[in-house]
């Protein structure tokens, strides 16, 4: 049972996914890490952690990820290594070139997955389908390779020294038909930093509409917090992206987290689970904050402001 | 300019639950059905693309004839013509692509969009793998696009507020984050006109799914969230409090 793990890489950096993904792949069997990239030498040295049997790297044409570029080293690789399982991360490049590898050469496949087991020698994935609602184990019948894009934040990243051995992989590429051209930041000119806040009060679709954001804005002020908004606020035009918590926008770790009206997508939660104290105000009962938030109350979010407003 | 949108009718689950016989999924009695949002997002896209340039916007869908409603949404939107696909139900998304791989390539399409993922599978895959499929460049997570000739420049959103430009060769296909316009609302009228539209029925190609769902079930919990009960002004007491303490 051999394991192949994809590294990520951003501008000259190993992205904590990939450590993630080593400890998740461990149990499995032992660990190749691939490094694609134009001089994937430097990157050597931050995927060589404990539980890395071998490290491979793939020269590119590229800097930085190119979709075709990964998908013809991926495929490359899985030819040469025929492994068991595939790793990677649930990631916006992995969801550029993950599942045409698997459509191409029939691979099992599942993505956001955030468990994974060996059943004597079938593969099982355990991922949520229904907003979070319901979990489902997943199985790959008659794949001999099975790709798994795992979720972000759920294993630790592994640490220490592999000591694995490395050796580079020569894969025959040709032009990318999506080319990278450059870097921009999504939120220029921001007003605040949501990241340095101690106390964020924290507002999500269930405010509604656009006339509730002056009103939280007065009880942010009033409580002494600092004002952020989960993605379906900013995509409305509501609020600027740098106000934005979770994984798309900024990841945040404040003392107290105090959200109104946000369920609790998977993006967001990983964005700002890792805050102090986390109470929570949703209407649903059920939603998915309520999972990972030390307080919460059931109850109207507008009834809680007004008496919120009289205390402060 | 031919724009063919790939759409999906998502379920949505309230407080209860109760899962079909085979214990695989959640019984049907139980879900809403409604137009995937990211999809939404793609069906307006395609339909400005059609009035900047021109053309026609083509929307498609893989599933049984409830999933028509997903279709007319988009045809009330303003969307020209729509295909479903029949003969592929569950969660595999590489399988669905497969279903949507045959119709794509019959329309000739110079744009394909879809929404990053569903509301209620979050893959993030189906789009991805019918460019494979088709043989089309892709680039996934796509906030904001600028059509050229034989290329677009793209904006894709990556984590943390990063934004990779991209420059693509089209035809191609692009999946749409939520938040890249906002989408219109259909009026009383076109609802109803959208109501008569012929929509096409195609038959699913066989293809193997590259994953099954062997049991569905409701997750424990773990400790979760203390409630601080059903009180508003009790519940806004306890907050303070809680805030006081803890950021001291």
């Amino acid at each position: 049972m051999s394991v192949l793990v994809v590294a990520e890489h951003l501008q000259g950096a190993v992205r904590d996914v990939t450590r993630e993904l080593v400890t998740a792949g461990r149990p499995l069997g032992p660990v190749t890490v691939a490094v694609i990239a134009r001089d994937p030498e430097p990157l050597v040295a931050a995927v060589d952690v404990e539980g890395v049997a071998e490290i491979v790297t793939v020269p590119a044409g590229a800097d930085e990820f190119e979709s075709d570029t990964y998908q013809q080293a991926l495929e490359a690789l899985i030819a040469a290594r025929r492994p068991r399982v595939v790793l990677l991360g649930f990631t916006v490049n992995s969801m550029g070139y993950a599942s045409a590898v698997a459509a191409k050469l029939g691979l099992g496949y599942a993505s956001d997955v955030h468990g994974v087991a060996l059943e004597g020698d079938a593969v099982v994935a355990t991922r949520s389908f229904y907003g979070g609602k319901v979990d489902a184990e997943l199985d790959f019948p008659g794949a001999e390779t099975v790709l798994l894009l795992l979720r972000p934040t759920t294993w630790p990243p592994a640490e220490g020294s592999g000591g694995g051995s490395v050796s580079s992989f020569a894969v025959e590429a040709t032009p990318s038909r999506a080319r990278h051209l450059r870097f921009e930041e999504a939120a220029t000119g921001a007003d605040v930093d949501i990241t340095q806040a101690d106390f964020l009060l924290s507002i999500g679709r269930g405010i509604g509409d656009a006339d509730a954001i002056s009103q939280f804005e007065e009880l942010a002020a009033k409580m002494g917090a600092t004002l952020s908004v989960s993605r379906p606020i900013v995509d409305a035009g509501w609020m600027p992206a740098s106000r934005q918590v979770g994984q798309s926008g900024k990841t945040v770790k404040p003392k107290v987290y105090l959200a109104f009206g946000i369920s609790g997508a998977v993006q967001h939660l990983a964005g700002m689970k890792a805050s102090g104290t986390i109470i929570a105000v949703n209407t649903d009962p059920e939603a998915s904050i309520f999972n990972v938030a030390h307080y919460g109350a059931a109850v109207d979010l507008f009834d809680v402001a007004e008496e919120l407003e009289k205390l402060y | 300019m031919r724009t063919v949108v790939c759409v999906k009718q998502v379920r949505t689950l309230g407080d209860e639950v109760e899962f079909t016989d085979d214990g695989r999924d959640v019984d049907p009695d139980y879900v809403d059905l409604a137009l995937n949002e990211w999809d939404s997002y793609a069906t307006e896209g395609a339909i400005r693309l059609r009035e900047a340039h021109g053309g026609e916007v083509v929307v498609i869908t893989c599933g049984s004839k409830e999933s028509e409603a997903a279709l007319r949404r988009c045809l009330a939107m303003g969307a020209d013509r729509a295909v479903r696909v029949d003969g592929v139900d569950g969660h595999d998304p590489i399988r669905v692509a497969h279903a949507l791989a045959e119709v794509v390539r019959d329309e000739s399409p110079d744009l394909v969009l879809c929404g990053v993922q569903s509301s209620d599978s979050v893959q993030a895959a189906t789009g991805t793998a019918l460019a494979e499929l088709v043989g089309l460049p892709r680039v996934a997570v796509v906030t904001r696009l600028e059509p050229g000739t034989g290329t677009a420049t793209v904006y894709r959103e990556l984590e943390g507020g990063l934004v990779d430009v991209v420059e693509v060769d089209t035809p191609a296909v692009l999946t749409i984050q939520t938040g890249i316009n906002q989408p219109r609302y259909a009026n009383l009228r076109a609802i109803k006109q959208a109501e008569q539209v012929e929509i096409t029925v195609r038959t699913a190609a066989d293809a193997l799914a590259a994953s099954r769902v062997r049991r569905m079930y409701v997750p424990s919990r773990g400790n979760g969230a203390e409630m601080l009960g059903a009180d508003a002004a009790e519940v806004a007491r306890r907050i303070a409090e809680i805030v006081k303490e803890r950021t001291a």
